[in-house]
């Protein structure tokens, strides 16, 4: 059963103005297989799924669908839903306010009256065939975020498909959840649905997966069995290097072990996205990481530091000082700063000006009654447009018009205004030029030179390894190892990241 | 959760049936009060119907503020929409024409009303705030340039129509000198009566109506779940504004007359029966037995306020506003509560 | 905000918002002068109590939209900082006058009575402006339904306030307030406008009322994460929109010399929304320009008048505003920007097509 191909995209290829996401990607997948699509950032996974889905229109290349003569054309998630393919996304696209059997069954086929009584049997019997643990007539709301993902699995198989999308089903969910819906995945498998399984997270590719495609820079690395694929070259091949003949970075200094007092020091530290109490501490001068693939909880950790999320638990000392930070603004005031991961979201103010998005947290930190004149906020600003060569036309412009990089900047300016002790940089290269790239790694280790405490979070282990004298590996949400002087090597953070296995 | 294959276990309370619930509850509640506590009127039934006579255009306005809420969206000009049509109705009534076309005109003024509110909110994606905040000055100004001076109908005809009572003997009471006096009910209430069944079941079994439900929940889900969402908000408005054509009709059966300020207030009115009702202002959550029930509460209150020798004129609307407080931050924390808990498990 | 430019020169991007309601005053000027050339010419006059004072359509204009114009004021924070409005401005206006009337009626009118009865007043609106703020910041319930709660009862408790009377006030310190201080021939509304305005443009001098405003209404969670007190800020937006309540209050009473709980200001909540949409600022909140809403207030007030004097009976003027706010949001509607950037577009396309050719 699991030869029979039922889908196949041959050669896809598409480009965004600047920027090739996809080129020449084939991708297979056979009846009744759970085949995982793994890439880091910008590997171009949810590019394939997105032309795959009709959300985007591929540039070159041809899908072929089992049981349908010659090439299918995909121009709308509708053509996708016809042809067969469905997918769950990570977020719930479902109405949470309806009842199952409605999410079930609303917008499909033809009717104007809803026949309940039928519909709920029906829904029933699905949810029962799949042994979802959910009651048709159940608020969806109501219900846990695994077993409203079930349902619209469910949906998605009553309504046909032959190819099934997961996109990221498990981030949210815990353990027990996770193990229900790979229960559900195998009961699909041994139907012969093909499901495509996207994810972070490597343990649970190996417990559920029979294939693995790994994508790098919108290109195809290759498609392996699961059996012969070791999960710490999986990462090798994610990440991009080989193991065997790694150009390690020369380290020469061997690690002086600081006995002085941390400048940031905390433990058993909990937020409401970071479940897991942790321990932490930071001396002067050092640049440290938190390393781990994307939803390892590497962000979830640093946000917990700067309280970005409600802090749940633990204490915190900073120069040995005991202190309280719940809030940001305590943890500003504290001297420490914080580049949030999502720069769209969380950092810019996009209708302001450059110059008040930089000046705005240490206006914040001198307080209400104590606004920044024109002229000084103006030089301000200049004078780190200049420092960190903000490309902008003048101090005025809206932040938004801005290019990625140089909107990144400007959160950085906004943070080394402050003089913060401790700086903590989530992802400041995502998504930004390779020229930035590096003045960014230039600038963190001449601030660690200066005197600054560096938390600094890449994807890229490469850019870790360059910036980093510490590196704190997470899995799973768990700090996992601690990697420092020698230790730090591609292959060192590989084996830890992937559990120690080879 | 656990053992979710137990499938003749009841099910909890959805977030609808929860707020019904506490509506009904609290009507009943405080209507078995008022009988206790004040009799007089309220041991009649009488007292009821004319809740309801004095009330039928305001539950049909509420009815369709309901299906608007639900989608998500709000719409203030019902009252102003109304009382227009009462003007114009009344006006050509007056001028020779005939119930029949006056009838055709409500509706026609209301659909209007809807078609071009509907059309700019949902396909020009502007805040319905704005626009039915200048569909309900539209209305008003309009109100004066049809007629400057109050209208009174002149109609024979249709004042027979407005005389028209239903009585209903069974339910009446004993007067002092023995003879019955039935329980009268005026012909708007049968139409605001069958009006709320037929919403209702709209609401409950079309497709139309689980839309509602669907892009008022998360339109961005119910798009991706197949609904039409800038179809069906564009019918919650056009049907919102065809109620409240067919009020304006049902206020001028109760009154027979017509100037600048009829129905004055009537969509804060409505959006409050609706709010007490159950109807979620975050939209996706409602049902119209809760906004009848949400106008009788309201004008039960109104009542109950007068009877119990509260006869200080401020008395009904600070109470109104106190019950209309109590309810918003009622739904605000029994629903993050019950957010809460969906997280924690 | 209120910061003039300080570089040689007018920064125009910087003040791009105020064209909107300048071009709306501008059409009714044009309008007017075509219609009647007369309308503007300013008369002096004496009054009816001897003081020598300037009359005509333009002062009555500017007059007449003192209310409109220091409620579009705090409606603009409120606006700004929270993405929605505050309905019940009327109706708070109409318990700060009450709570004036009252403090007034209690003892002597004089100059120290006048400005406890203010203070008083102002205390009585910032705590319903707080009541408000509470349930917009910290139950997050949208401003307009919130509001609904003070829309609804609020003029009842103007009229329960003063023990169910109309009140009058009569001194002739009250009329200076309401219509002209002896010697000084502009009316005092308009004075007192210009005040605010300018403890206006001090508070955002001052403090960094508007940086945090702004901030919070583009970027709430990036408002939070830059140490910014969110709820904060909310409420007090909504206190300042009380203060402003109570000034227009006030004024209002002062006018009239009475307070009725039933008329004082009536639907100006709807005109002060209005006045907010016409200066260009997005009623989603977010960027916004205090000056640029006062404009707004008087292009509406401009509006209603030229409709008086055009015999436009007063109750039929919510037609043709109505007509004019549905021409203003229809032009403003991201879908219509978008059709229009995509024509331009085009347009630009075809033309360097041609000189290709």
């Amino acid at each position: 059963m699991q030869n029979e191909v039922v889908l196949s995209m041959r050669g896809i290829g598409k480009t965004f103005p600047g920027v090739k996401a996809l080129s020449n990607v084939d991708f297979t997948l056979r009846k009744g297989e759970i085949h995982a699509l793994m890439g880091e950032n910008g590997a171009g996974k949810s590019t394939l799924i997105k032309v795959l889905t009709g959300v985007y229109t591929k540039d070159a290349g041809q899908i072929f669908i089992d049981g349908v003569d010659g090439e299918v054309v995909i121009r709308s998630p509708q053509d996708a839903q016809k042809a067969g393919i469905s997918t769950v996304y990570q977020e719930i696209t479902l109405c949470p306010n309806l009842t199952v059997a409605e999410n079930m069954f609303i917008g499909r086929g033809k009717y104007t009256l809803v026949d309940w009584k039928n519909m709920v049997k029906r829904a029933g019997e699905i949810l029962d065939s799949l042994g979802i643990p959910a009651r048709p007539k159940q608020q969806l709301g109501s219900c846990s975020l695994a077993v409203q993902q079930m349902v619209a699995i469910a949906r998605a198989v009553d309504m046909d498909c032959k190819v099934l999308i997961l996109d990221e089903p498990t981030s949210s969910l815990d353990d027990k959840e996770v193990a229900m819906l790979f229960g559900l995945m195998r009961d699909l498998k041994a139907r012969g649905v093909g499901i495509i399984f996207v994810t972070h997270f490597l343990e649970q590719v190996y417990e559920v997966s029979d294939r693995i495609t790994v994508l790098r820079n919108g290109e195809l690395v290759g498609e392996y069995e699961i059996e012969n694929l070791p999960q710490v070259e999986l990462v090798a091949k994610m990440m991009g290097k080989e193991l065997e003949g790694l150009a390690e970075l020369n380290r020469d200094e061997t690690p002086v072990l600081d006995e002085s007092t941390p400048v940031y020091e905390t433990s058993a530290l909990s937020s409401a996205a970071c479940t897991n109490p942790f321990d932490f501490a930071i001396r002067k001068g050092e640049v440290n990481g938190f390393t781990g693939l994307l939803g390892s909880g590497r962000s979830e950790s640093v946000r917990a530091i700067f309280a970005a999320d409600r802090v749940t638990g633990g204490s915190v000392t900073m120069d040995g000082k005991k202190v309280k930070i719940v809030k940001p603004v305590q943890a500003m005031k504290q001297g420490i700063g914080y580049l949030p991961e999502d720069r769209k979201d969380d950092g810019i103010i996009a209708d302001l000006s450059v110059r008040e998005n930089i000046i705005l947290a240490l206006q914040v930190m001198k307080g209400f009654f104590k606004p920044f004149s024109n002229a000084e906020a103006e030089a301000f600003a200049d004078e780190y447009i200049k420092a960190l060569e903000i490309k902008t036309a003048s101090s005025d412009t809206p932040i938004k018009s801005l290019s990625g990089g140089n909107q990144q900047k400007v959160i950085l300016a906004r943070w080394l205004l402050t003089h913060p002790k401790y700086l903590i940089l989530d992802e400041p290269t995502r998504g930004i030029d390779v020229g930035t790239k590096t003045e960014i790694q230039r600038l963190v280790r001449k601030l660690a030179e200066e005197g600054m405490s560096v938390t600094f979070i890449s994807s890229e282990i490469e850019e870790m390894l360059r910036t980093c004298s510490r590196l704190i590996v997470m899995r799973d949400r768990h700090i996992v190892g601690e990697l420092r002087g020698q230790e730090l090597t591609q292959s060192n953070v590989m084996r830890t990241i992937a559990g120690g296995v080879d | 959760m656990k053992n979710g294959n137990d499938l003749r276990r009841r099910e909890p309370l959805t977030d609808n049936q929860l707020l019904l619930t506490i509506t009904i509850c609290i009507f009943f509640a405080m209507y078995a009060l008022a009988m206790i506590f004040l009799g007089g009127g309220f041991l009649r039934f009488q007292q009821v119907f004319d809740l309801l006579n004095n009330n039928a255009a305001l539950i049909i306005v509420a009815c369709g503020l309901t299906i608007v809420m639900i989608g998500g969206g709000i719409d203030i000009s019902v009252g102003g929409v109304t009382a227009l049509v009462v003007m114009c109705c009344i006006v050509h009534m007056n001028n020779g024409g005939s119930i029949v076309t006056a009838a055709l005109m409500a509706i026609a003024i209301g659909l209007g009303f809807g078609l071009v509110h509907g059309l700019l909110i949902s396909y020009l994606e502007i805040q319905p705030f704005i626009i039915t905040l200048a569909g309900m000055f539209f209305a008003r100004g309009m109100i004066t340039i049809v007629s400057l001076e109050p209208q009174k109908v002149a109609h024979e005809g249709f004042k027979a129509l407005m005389k028209t009572k239903i009585e209903i003997p069974w339910l009446g009471y004993i007067a002092k000198k023995g003879n019955l006096i039935p329980a009268r009910m005026e012909i708007g209430v049968v139409i605001a009566l069958v009006i709320v069944l037929v919403v209702f079941f709209m609401l409950k079994k079309t497709r139309l109506g689980r839309n509602f439900y669907a892009i008022g929940g998360n339109n961005q889900s119910a798009l991706m779940l197949g609904v039409n969402v800038k179809r069906t908000r564009f019918y919650s408005y056009l049907i919102s504004g065809l109620l409240s054509g067919i009020a304006g009709f049902v206020f001028m059966m109760h009154t027979g007359a017509g100037n600048a300020t009829n129905a004055a207030g009537a969509e804060m009115n409505a959006i409050a029966s609706s709010i007490i009702g159950g109807t979620l202002l975050s939209g996706g959550v409602g049902n119209v037995i809760g906004t009848f029930f949400g106008t009788l509460t309201l004008t039960t209150i109104k009542a109950i306020v007068t009877a119990s020798g509260l006869q200080e004129p401020w008395w009904q609307s600070i109470t109104t506003g106190a019950m209309l407080c109590f309810f918003i931050l009622l739904q605000s924390v029994v629903l993050s509560n019950r957010g809460k808990r969906r997280i924690k498990r | 905000m209120a910061n003039p430019a300080k570089k040689s020169g007018i920064n125009w991007s910087k003040h791009s918002q105020l064209v909107l309601p300048l071009l709306s005053i501008l059409l009714i000027v044009i309008f007017n002068l075509i219609r009647d050339p007369s309308f503007f010419s300013v008369e002096v006059a004496k009054n009816n109590v001897g003081n020598t004072v300037l009359t005509g359509n333009l002062i009555s204009i500017l007059n007449g939209a003192s209310e409109l114009a220091i409620l579009a004021m705090g409606m603009t924070l409120v606006t700004a900082a929270c993405g929605g409005q505050d309905i019940s401005v009327g109706a708070l206006a109409a318990i700060a006058g009450s709570m004036f009337v009252k403090v007034l009626r209690a003892g002597q009118i004089t100059m120290g009575t006048i400005a406890l009865g203010f203070l008083a007043c102002c205390a009585v609106a910032i705590v319903f402006g707080a009541f408000n703020g509470t349930l917009v910041s910290v139950f997050k319930i949208q401003p307009m339904i919130a509001t609904l709660v003070l829309f609804t009862c609020g003029r009842s408790i103007a009229y329960w306030i003063n023990g169910g009377a109309t009140p009058t006030v009569e001194s002739p310190l009250i009329n200076a307030i309401g219509s002209f201080i002896p010697g000084i021939p502009i009316p005092t509304p308009i004075l007192i406008v210009i005040v605010v305005g300018i403890i206006f443009a001090l508070l955002f001098k001052f403090t960094t009322l508007g940086l945090y405003t702004q901030t919070v209404g583009i970027n709430q969670r990036a408002a939070r994460l830059n140490g910014i007190n969110t709820v904060g800020i909310k409420l007090l937006s909504f206190m300042i929109l009380g203060v402003c309540c109570a000034v227009a209050g006030c004024i209002g009473v002062s006018r009239l010399g009475l307070i009725n709980h039933e008329t004082l200001l009536l639907e100006i909540e709807m005109d002060a929304i209005l006045a907010v949409a016409i200066g260009g600022n997005a009623l989603s909140g977010g960027k916004f320009k205090v000056a640029s809403s006062v404009l707004g207030a008087y292009a509406i007030q401009a509006l209603t008048i030229t409709l008086y004097a055009m015999k436009v009976p007063s109750t039929a003027v919510k037609a043709y505003k109505a007509i004019v706010i549905i021409l203003i949001v229809v032009i403003g509607s991201p879908v219509v920007k978008q059709f229009f950037s995509s024509l331009r577009a085009k347009l630009a396309a075809g033309k360097q097509g041609k000189e290709a050719a």
